[in-house]
């Protein structure tokens, strides 16, 4: 009996916690209190997961009994565990985030009652598609957060929301029967679709369909993660969103394309074949989308647009195919589900004490509420990456990695990573100079509740309500432990790097995850072109 | 591994119709492209477990490779549920849409449009740099960054009443210093408090 045979609880509390959610659909109270519990209690246990796998180590599980390559397979490694931790804490602050705003405004004005188990179910299915061992299972993980992000792209049913979650729903659907077709050759050509079987034996194909295969599975993830030709729908959709469901969203969908582009990139087809494409998608993912940051008014558009560009870095960190670059990456996906779903947080704070989220119409909020301030100034600092916090760590690590490979492409994207994290600079310290630092009479539409007196101030009318705390103390503290978190990153930089190296190492080597699954005695295929950069 | 002709050929037909319907504006079309686009999918699926074999029931006798994969048609039953519950909540949202804007259209993107027609001139950012309301270069520099002749500067030492050049028209330099500051009596508010 092995630690990952509790993987499948990581999975497995959050339904429940939703089948729960379902049934006291009259009780809000006990509804939060369910949720809340659950949640946290996932993520103590994928907290062990972590620290068992810390010092390395793989571990598989197959559901049901069936052995694989037949079965199910749950696999536990360092990359996936981490991914569980931040993602389930970042989850946890959503949540804590929206019950507040929940009890703030009165359940009455949002179906926060269908909120509760919709978002369970979104966590369960991100977690099956960290854990999962086999390409049909992360679809299906893939389909449960996707069906789940529907419902909440939607919720509550106004006009805007209808029309972004048309586009959202249509592209999603696109790329999951993308995914599937994918799914399909790949059975067709090899016999099996579970992921370390396929390792060994995609190895025996021909090139030419090897090629077809990886490319479609990585169009399929690309969509999913926003890379730059197909991240059109990202900015489109999101902000219209309640503010927690666009900072889940931000933090946890896109990572979950990134994740299953790195593991089809290491385990599936490891190699340089693709290195090139990747790189140039990454560049122009990282130029492209802060340019199309600079141009928005709206602080929920503006992130969402950063959001798009630093998906470049780490798509970045993954075509260098080094152990460094790799490893970065990997650190650099758990800084940014952090720091960007901290920074839509504090917009949904920005918009409840200022009335609107449009740079044109804010002002004067840094004298109105400075705690405000501080929560947006240190993660709009961070994601630029200024030193000393974990945007310039990871930023750092693959500028090194990207300069130790040495090749022109590498140099090119260095210089555009740093031209990215200097627009960013520019993106949101216009939205500090403009929503923070100017008088409230200088904003070209400003609020009234931005003109009244401070001491007036601390309620409002929200929702169709008076009286309406604007800053409730729940909301603030969530999103102030999301940004401790994120300066806990900084400050706990030294293990998490090396634990992000030793991952990307044990990545880029295979065989733990290969024998784990399989069996100790597998053998495991060298690697098809000459050590992959290595 | 042979495949069944009829059902390639079906699969192609709707793939062509399915990318075609998803083209449309038209939201009932899109949810009609996406039904068959699925469907095409599923006949891929069935497709790649080889020709049609006896049931996997476990019997002594057969030969192993007469019984049929099922490995594919249990993906096929999977994704048949996911495309089921996709089209049922497409159908809802394309009536609420229906309800609510009366046209089974997609929509623009309000804030997509204003961007995109927002000139490339900020006021705030890309201004010429107002009147400098410092005492030292106010005689020294006019509105556009230019010098003042010395004349000028002479005639604002003799004359305590210094004009300044404030885009078309010529000011005192009092009042150009006062329009600098917030709530002065050249600054007119608009309808929503701001300023026009």
């Amino acid at each position: 009996m092995s630690i990952a045979s509790f993987a499948p609880l990581a999975v497995v509390l959050p339904i429940l916690g939703a089948a729960l959610t379902f049934l006291l659909i009259r009780h809000s109270h006990a509804q939060r209190a369910v949720s809340i519990a659950l949640l946290s209690l996932t993520l103590l246990l994928e907290c062990w997961l972590l620290a068992s796998v810390w010092g390395g180590g793989t571990e598989a599980v197959n559901i049901g009994g069936w052995l694989p390559p037949w079965g199910i397979v749950l696999v536990v490694d360092q990359f996936s565990s981490l991914m569980l931790v931040v993602s389930s804490a970042v989850s946890l602050a959503v949540l804590v985030y929206a019950t507040g705003q929940g009890m703030a405004d009165g359940d009455r004005d949002a179906p926060v009652s269908i909120f509760h188990p919709t978002y369970l179910i979104l966590v369960a299915g991100v977690s099956n598609a960290f854990l999962s061992g086999d390409l049909f299972n992360l679809y299906v993980g893939f389909e449960i957060l996707l069906t789940a992000s529907y419902v909440l792209m939607t919720l509550g049913g106004t006009g805007p929301r209808i029309r972004a979650g048309v586009t959202y729903v249509v592209v999603s659907v696109v790329s999951s029967v993308l995914f599937l077709i994918a799914i399909a050759m790949v059975y067709g050509a090899t016999g099996t679709i579970n992921m370390a079987d396929l390792a060994i034996k995609l190895a025996e194909l021909d090139q030419g369909t090897k090629t077809l295969l990886h490319v479609m599975l990585l169009v399929a993830f690309g969509i999913k993660a926003a890379v730059f030709p197909l991240s059109f729908w990202l900015p489109d959709s999101y902000p219209t969103a309640p503010a927690p469901v666009t900072a889940v969203f931000a933090g946890l969908l896109t990572k979950v394309g990134v994740y299953a582009m790195v593991r089809t990139e290491t385990l599936l087809f490891p190699g340089d074949s693709l290195n090139s494409p990747l790189m140039v998608a990454a560049l122009l993912t990282m130029v492209v989308g802060i340019l199309g940051a600079l141009a928005q008014s709206d602080i929920k558009r503006l992130l969402s647009f950063t959001l798009v560009s630093h998906i470049g870095y780490m798509v970045f960190g993954l075509a260098l195919s080094s152990v460094a670059g790799l490893g970065a990456a990997v650190y650099y996906v758990a800084h940014h589900i952090t720091i960007q779903t901290s920074l839509f947080l504090v917009t949904g704070l920005i918009e409840r004490r200022g009335g609107s989220s449009s740079v044109d119409r804010l002002a004067g909020l840094a004298k109105l509420s400075p705690l405000l301030g501080l929560l947006f100034f240190v993660p709009a600092m961070n994601l630029a990456g200024i030193p000393p916090f974990s945007g310039f760590l990871g930023k750092l690590g693959l500028m090194q990695a990207g300069i130790g490979l040495g090749t022109p492409l590498a140099y090119t994207l260095v210089i555009g990573g740093v031209l990215t994290s200097l627009l960013t600079l520019l993106a949101v310290a216009r939205v500090w100079n403009r929503a923070f630092w100017r008088k409230p009479e200088d904003a070209e539409h400003p609020d009234p509740v931005l003109l009244s007196e401070p001491k007036d101030s601390a309620t409002g009318q929200r929702a169709g309500k008076a009286n309406v705390t604007l800053l409730p103390r729940t909301m603030v503290g969530s999103t102030l432990g999301l940004v401790v978190l994120g300066v806990a990153l900084t400050v706990f930089a030294g293990p998490l790097f090396a634990l992000a190296n030793q991952s990307a190492a044990v990545m880029l080597d295979r065989s733990a995850y290969i024998q784990s699954v399989l069996g100790e005695n597998v053998p495991v295929p060298e690697l098809a072109l000459g050590g992959g950069g290595k | 591994m042979s495949v069944n002709l009829t059902l390639l050929t079906v699969m192609g037909a709707l793939y062509a119709c399915g990318i075609y319907l998803i083209l449309e504006r038209s939201l009932t079309r899109v949810l009609l492209g996406l039904m068959l686009l699925a469907n095409a999918t599923n006949l891929l699926i069935l497709a790649t477990g080889g020709y049609a074999g006896l049931a996997p029931f476990f019997s002594k006798d057969t030969d192993p490779h007469a019984y049929n994969d099922p490995l594919p048609q249990a993906l096929i039953l999977t994704s048949i549920v996911i495309s089921f519950a996709v089209t049922a909540f497409m159908l809802g949202i394309i009536y609420r849409a229906w309800v609510l804007a009366r046209q089974d259209e997609i929509q623009d993107d309000v804030e997509d449009r204003r961007v995109a027609e927002t000139p490339s001139f900020d006021a705030e950012d890309d201004a010429v740099i107002p009147v400098e309301t410092s005492e030292f270069p106010l005689t020294m520099l006019g509105s556009d960054g230019t010098d003042v002749t010395d004349s000028v500067t002479d005639a604002a030492a003799t004359d305590s009443a210094a004009k300044v050049k404030a885009g078309a028209k010529t000011m005192l330099a009092e009042d150009a210093a006062l329009e600098e500051k917030p709530g002065s009596a050249n600054v007119h508010p608009g309808p929503e408090g701001g300023v026009k």
